[in-house]
């Protein structure tokens, strides 16, 4: 029996339900309506050049901070007891659980102008902040949905960290920063590669979180594609040449990326 | 410094929970102010069982779940069995493509998915739906199959599979009864993992449905966009509640089968 | 990847248990709702018959309305319009929604999904006729149709009346504080919504065609403009007054207004009526200076596969004890007349639902389809302005840290080039 053959229903699969439609973005994106070749959509993408910026921006931060807060975060768990760190682990990753729209909805409520936040500072004596439907806001947004795509990564790297190795470091006469960039930071590599492209890919193509928490003023890529598909500005062609283009920028991001690892994981 | 350390997971944890528990805290409240908590009512779950709409896209979520995480898996694993037994190059270019749903942002793959199904629909006769909707799940899905049953090939000795043939086994019983225990633990975790992710899917759904088979989160989505009502909260209470309930037997089943085979498991 | 993978198998027991409960729920859910109905009004329906043509058949219907735009009996004692259909005829109800006229277009032009009953405005009509997205409605079989006022048959949009039943109607107004809002209401104009004293207290419109509208009003144009110059001056205003808006907006102005996170809104009459009776602080009032009036109007798109079921929906949507149901609920105008006699003489009267003949003939205008050219420039400049940056934003921020983290991948590019050469020796 030649075992090869069972994978064939999935190569057909694969070929007509991977491979085809990306080839039918490339299609949509260099053709008219009337089918005749065109690069006007591709090079219209450029007018939206400040929305790629605002986008990049934006999750560039997004993924930073999630980086400054998850780090801490994983490496308190990898030191706990082994039988507590699992209950935690449990802990930190049960929100991620909820569907992120309602995880984004709460925020809505949160932030409003009348909401929560606002009401507990004005007790405070504090006037209302405009918290919702700001840049802010989406970083946010970005940050609460994702944190877990960065705390996992990086604990399961450093989960793997032998302990002694700090004792073998301090005993070696580093100081605590040195354990810290010498030792713990390079040995957590592959996590922090991965985290990184967990948290930016989906945070520069969300449209949900920028919707609901930006208020319609502060669009990014993801909004631009679903409004030329599904939005207020029917333009299939221009949509998939925007498409693209993402898919170009997600592309070199991930093999500037795949440079940090140390180890050669085939990751595209 | 274990002090602040226990400071900082507690203020993260704050961050992460806060949210959840104001929704949940309204789900309870009286009138539909959102930050004003005015008096205690269960009518919001009531009528969030009385929500046709509601109540019917989950059942069609759930449908769609298991059918597509179902076939996904077997179609999954059969992929890992051939591409197992492929050499270096073949191998490597299908793994990529395999990776590719998996690290092209979702809305791309639901972009791509809706102009396939669209060239289609124009010329034979599909219409977006259950069918367009389930597609898209499998092919989101497979890779993850893939994914979780190739590594279990890796560990395995590569040639039992023959003993088991010279011992007299037929190629296929050979596989039933030697082969297919060793995959079993990739197999079904690749089957919970489609099975999740077909539940939880926003994005590519959104793209891919169409006027019938509405998903949960779908039906979210437009209730957020319209006059918000407290069901909503109600709805979110009711799966966090759940989620609770499922994590904990988990870790408690989890915890006994370590005990059982008398070693220390983490978790 | 290694993480999804971990996700997710800590997952996936939970969404098994979700299932189960979620299947007792609606188990326990189906039993007190009959109770229900059988207590909700009796509806007087005039020819049972022709309701029962397709019993028994299975069939089902795919109806894509505004969201808020029927009586779907969530409140307690209103009509659920859609259960009502599905006890009297055995067709199923596939009700969904959408927020915008450009968005039923983008779902129908790119053919994703088929429909059988659509509910858009007027110049979206006339565009999908022009399209042959919709097609002629069989008026035999929608007797109801007899009901509709005569001043709303043979409109601009569809002259020969052969592709939409009037459902609403209605005019854009501005919903605003009146506790804060110390204007008489009189006074009340357009440029109300560009005015800096309540920066980040006002709403806008999130479509092209009625935030459009309101900049061509303000600078006086015609509504319906397709001169490139006034198209371009409308998007200037509506780029002018994107620094004080708080949010786009559709139907999220329930909520918005209604909870009191904003003080200024244009909206839908019918819309504003409904917000209103939520919340006593605000006024609604529609600018004496003139405003834009629209028609929603059934139609059945081209890909029905279902015209007949589609027909006896719009006819059922007809029937007076329904269409009454509707507009009671939605507070829209009705074109209908026995619903509009059910109405109380208060909202008959009413100069906001009802405003009297002289004022919608002067001063309200009715979108007419634009041409394709002036369609794509609205559409274009729309794009423009909604991602045009805040003023306030630092403009330089972004893209200084972007050269600074193209040199950032440089440098280790090349160090670690440097760094593989070393190891060789």
């Amino acid at each position: 029996m030649k075992l090869k053959y069972l994978s064939s229903p999935y190569l057909v699969w694969m070929v007509v339900f991977i491979l085809v439609p990306l080839l039918m973005i490339a299609y949509f994106a260099f053709t008219t309506d009337s089918g005749s070749l065109t690069i006007k959509y591709l090079s219209d993408v450029g007018q939206y050049a400040n929305i790629f910026v605002r986008s990049i921006w934006l999750a560039l931060i997004a993924t930073v901070i999630c980086l400054i807060i998850a780090y801490p975060v994983a490496f308190i768990l990898s030191r706990m007891d082994k039988h507590r760190q699992g209950t935690m682990l449990m802990i930190v990753m049960l929100p991620m659980w909820m569907n992120f729209l309602l995880r984004t909805y709460a925020w809505m409520t949160l932030l409003a102008n009348n909401g929560i936040i606002n009401h507990l500072l004005a007790l405070a004596g504090l006037g209302p902040v405009k918290l919702i439907n700001t840049s802010g806001a989406v970083v946010l947004g970005m940050v609460y949905n994702y944190l877990p795509f960065m705390i996992l990564p990086l604990y399961s790297v450093m989960e793997k960290i032998d302990g002694s190795l700090f004792e073998a470091a301090s005993d070696l006469g580093c100081s605590s920063s040195q354990t810290l960039f010498r030792v713990i930071i390079p040995l957590s590599m592959p996590g922090i590669t991965s985290g990184v492209t967990m948290v930016f890919v989906p945070a520069i193509s969300t449209f949900i979180i920028s919707r609901m928490l930006g208020g319609g003023s502060n669009l990014l890529i993801g909004d631009l594609i679903e409004m030329q598909f599904l939005g207020n500005s029917y333009n299939p062609h221009l949509g998939a040449a925007i498409s693209l283009v993402l898919m170009v920028i997600i592309l070199v991001i991930m093999t500037v990326m795949n440079q940090f690892d140390p180890d050669d994981q085939v990751l595209m | 410094m274990k002090k602040l350390g226990k400071i900082y997971l507690a203020l993260v944890l704050l961050f992460l929970y806060v949210p959840i528990f104001v929704l949940i805290v309204f789900s309870f409240n009286e009138t539909k102010s959102r930050s004003v908590f005015s008096g205690f009512t269960l009518d919001w779950y009531v009528r969030l069982f009385h929500n046709r709409i509601i109540i019917s896209s989950l059942v069609n979520t759930i449908i769609i779940a298991v059918s597509a995480s179902v076939i996904s898996t077997v179609l999954g694993t059969l992929a890992a069995i051939g591409i197992n037994g492929m050499r270096k190059l073949p191998k490597a270019v299908i793994m990529n493509v395999t990776n590719i749903p998996i690290i092209n942002p979702e809305i791309v793959t639901g972009v791509s998915l809706m102009l396939l199904f669209v060239f289609f629909a124009a010329r034979m006769n599909l219409e977006f739906g259950f069918v367009t909707l389930l597609i898209a799940h499998i092919t989101f899905d497979v890779p993850y199959v893939i994914l979780n049953v190739m590594p279990k090939f890796n560990q395995m000795d590569p040639h039992i599979y023959e003993a088991a043939q010279d011992l007299g086994c037929s190629p296929l019983s050979a596989f039933r009864k030697v082969v297919l225990p060793e995959i079993m633990p990739g197999v079904v975790s690749g089957f919970l993992m489609s099975f999740t992710y077909s539940l939880d899917d926003f994005v590519v759904s959104y793209f891919t449905s169409g006027s019938t088979s509405q998903t949960l989160p779908i039906t979210i989505y437009s209730m957020t966009r319209r006059k918000v009502s407290p069901e909503i909260n109600a709805l979110s209470t009711i799966i966090f509640i759940v989620v609770i309930i499922v994590l904990v037997v988990k870790n408690a089943i989890e915890k006994r089968a370590a005990v059982k085979s008398g070693q220390v498991k983490e978790g | 990847m290694d993480i999804r993978k971990l996700l997710a198998a800590a997952a996936a027991p939970f969404l098994m248990l979700s299932l189960l409960t979620g299947c007792t729920a609606a188990e326990t859910a189906d039993e007190p709702e009959e109770e229900e109905e059988s207590e909700a009004q009796t509806l007087t329906i005039a020819d049972p018959d022709y309701y029962s043509r397709f019993k028994g058949q299975g069939l089902s219907i795919n109806v894509y309305n505004w969201g808020e735009y029927i009586s779907d009996g969530a409140d307690d004692g209103t009509l659920d319009v859609n259960g009502e259909f599905e006890k009297l005829t055995g067709i199923k109800v596939n009700y969904t929604n959408y927020a915008t006229n450009e968005e039923l277009y983008a779902k129908l032009k790119g053919g994703a999904a088929s429909y059988d009953v659509v509910i858009p405005s007027d110049y979206m009509i006339s565009k999908m006729i022009k399209e042959g997205l919709v097609q002629p409605i069989d008026f035999d079989n929608i007797p109801n149709f007899g009901y509709i006022m005569e001043d709303f048959r043979n409109l601009a949009y569809d002259p020969d009346n052969a592709y939409s039943v009037p459902y609403t109607w209605g005019t854009v107004g501005i919903i605003y504080d009146s506790t804060v809002i110390d204007i008489p209401e009189e006074d009340i104009d357009w440029d109300i919504l560009w005015n800096e004293d309540y920066a980040d207290e006002i709403l806008m419109f999130d479509n092209p065609r009625d935030a459009f509208a309101i900049a061509e009003l303000i600078c006086g144009y015609s509504l319906n403009t397709e001169d490139s110059s006034e198209l371009e001056q409308a998007a200037f205003r509506l780029r002018q007054q994107k620094r004080i808006v708080q949010g786009y907006v559709m139907d999220e102005v329930f909520d918005k207004m209604g909870g009191g996170d904003a003080l200024i809104a244009p909206y839908y009459a019918g819309d504003a009526l409904t917000i209103l009776e939520d919340n006593d602080a605000l006024s609604f009032v529609v600018p004496k200076s003139g405003t834009n009036r629209f028609i929603d109007a059934m139609c059945i798109p081209s890909s029905s596969r279902q015209k007949e079921a589609a027909e006896m929906y719009i006819n059922f949507m007809c029937e007076p004890d329904i269409a009454f149901a509707n507009i009671d609920y939605i507070c829209y105008s009705t074109p209908h007349s026995a619903a509009f006699e059910m109405l109380d003489e208060e909202t008959q009267n009413s100069p906001v639902s009802y405003p009297d003949s002289e004022f919608v003939r002067d001063k309200t205008t009715v979108f007419v389809n634009l041409s394709d050219e002036a369609n794509q420039k609205m559409q274009d400049l729309w794009t423009e302005m909604k991602s045009a940056e805040d003023e306030n934003s630092n403009k330089w921020l972004a893209p200084v840290f972007l050269v600074f983290c193209i040199l950032l991948m440089i440098f280790v590019l090349i160090r670690r080039h440097i760094k593989n050469k070393k190891d060789i020796f």
